[in-house]
C-alpha cells in the first residue's frame, strides 16, 4: 500500500464529501418526510449510494408509483454511469476481480471525473489505493450525513440561506473547466449544454443528464479524427 | 419509527441497488467484449467526463436566478487559474453577497 496515493485519495475525497453533506442530509431528511425509516434512508444511501436518483426514487415512492417503475426510473437517472465504465475500463486493466467490483460501485460522478483527471496527468493508470481511499472518504460521510438529515431534517432549516446548495453544481463546474484542454471540449460542451438545457425544458428532468450527454458523445464521436496517430492523446498514454 | 423497517421497502430499496449497479459495471462489460476499440468510439470515450458533467452544470445555471447565475460565473473564472477548493470558495463566498447584501 502506498502512503501517499492513500493520503491523496483521502484528501480528494473529502473535499467532495463536504460539498456534498447537504444533499446527503437533504436525501435523508426528503426520505423520512416520505414515509422511509432512518434504517430504510440509511440503507438505501449505503446499497445505491447515488445521489441523484436516490431523491428521484423517493419523490417516486412518496407518490405512491408503481415499485417497478421506481427502479426503472432510477436505472434512468443512472443511466449515464454506462459511459462512465465504459471509459474507466481502460484505466484499471490492472485490478483484480474484486477490485473492479469495488471500484464500479463506487463509481460516482465526481470518483469518475477525478479518476480521468488523474490518469491523465500521471500518465498511467489509477492506483486502487488511491482510488479506494478516495471512494471510502465519499462513502462512509454520504451514508453518515444521510443518517444525519433523516434524524434532524426538519430541524435544519433553509440550507439557501448558508448557500450550500451553490457547491454541487460549482464543483461540477470546475471539474468540465478542468478538462479544457482535451481535444474537442468545446464544440462537446456546447452540444451537451444545449441538449440537456432543451432536454430539461422539453422532456424534464432527470431524463436532460442522459439526453445532453448522448447527444455530447454522439457530437465527439463525428468530430474529425485528429491526421497524425502520433498525436497522442492522454487516454492513450495510459493504454501503453 | 426510527427502526421500522418493511420488508417490502427494504426489497425495492435492493432492486433499485442492482439497477444501479448494473448501470456502473455495463459499460465495462461491454467494452471489455470487443477485440479493439475503433477510434471514433475512442474519441467518444474520451468525451465524456466533459459531456456528462456538463448536462449537471447547464440547466443549475439557465434554470437558477441571479445570484447562482452570478456565483457560476464568478467560480468559472476562477476555476481558468485556481485549484478546487479556492474555486469553490469563491463561489460560495459570490453566492453569499448576492443573497445577503445585494438581496438577489
Amino acid at each position: 500500500m502506498n502512503r501517499s496515493e492513500f493520503n491523496e485519495g483521502l484528501k480528494g475525497g473529502l473535499i467532495i464529501a463536504l460539498s456534498s453533506a447537504p444533499f446527503a442530509v437533504l436525501f435523508g431528511a426528503v426520505a423520512v418526510d416520505n414515509g422511509l425509516s432512518v434504517a430504510e434512508a440509511g440503507l438505501m444511501s449505503a446499497t445505491v449510494y447515488a445521489g441523484a436518483s436516490q431523491l428521484v426514487g423517493i419523490e417516486l415512492f412518496g407518490h405512491h408509483v408503481a415499485p417497478w417503475l421506481i427502479v426503472l426510473s432510477v436505472f434512468a437517472v443512472n443511466f449515464r454511469h454506462i459511459l462512465y465504465s465504459a471509459a474507466l475500463a481502460r484505466l484499471i486493466t490492472h485490478f483484480t476481480p474484486v477490485q473492479k467490483f469495488f471500484a464500479f460501485f463506487l463509481l460516482t460522478d465526481p470518483q469518475f471525473a477525478e479518476s480521468v483527471r488523474r490518469a491523465e496527468s500521471s500518465g498511467r493508470g489509477i492506483d486502487f489505493t488511491w482510488y479506494a481511499a478516495f471512494g471510502a472518504a465519499v462513502y462512509f460521510p454520504w451514508l453518515f450525513f444521510s443518517v444525519v438529515g433523516a434524524f434532524f431534517g426538519r430541524m435544519m432549516g433553509d440550507p439557501q440561506v448558508l448557500a450550500i446548495d451553490v457547491l454541487l453544481p460549482i464543483y461540477f463546474l470546475g471539474l468540465v473547466v478542468g478538462f479544457r484542454r482535451k481535444p474537442g471540449f468545446y464544440p462537446v460542451v456546447a452540444a451537451s449544454a444545449l441538449g440537456s438545457v432543451l432536454g430539461y425544458h422539453f422532456v424534464g428532468s432527470p431524463w436532460h443528464v442522459s439526453i445532453g450527454a448522448a447527444i455530447g458523445v454522439v457530437v465527439a464521436a463525428l468530430l474529425p479524427l485528429p491526421k497524425e496517430p502520433a498525436t497522442v492523446t492522454a487516454a492513450s498514454d495510459v493504454e501503453s | 419509527m426510527a427502526g421500522q423497517i418493511s420488508m417490502e421497502t427494504v426489497w425495492l430499496i435492493l432492486a433499485a441497488a442492482v439497477a444501479t449497479f448494473l448501470t456502473r459495471i455495463g459499460g465495462y462489460v461491454l467494452i471489455t467484449r470487443m477485440r479493439t476499440i475503433p477510434p471514433r468510439m475512442e474519441q467518444a470515450l474520451n468525451a465524456v467526463p466533459a459531456a456528462v458533467l456538463t448536462t449537471l452544470v447547464a440547466p443549475a445555471f439557465f434554470n437558477s436566478g441571479f445570484d447562482v447565475k452570478i456565483a457560476m460565473l464568478v467560480a468559472l473564472v476562477a476555476s481558468l487559474k485556481y485549484p478546487g477548493l479556492l474555486m469553490l470558495g469563491a463561489g460560495w463566498a459570490a453566492a453569499m453577497i448576492c443573497r445577503h447584501l445585494l438581496g438577489f
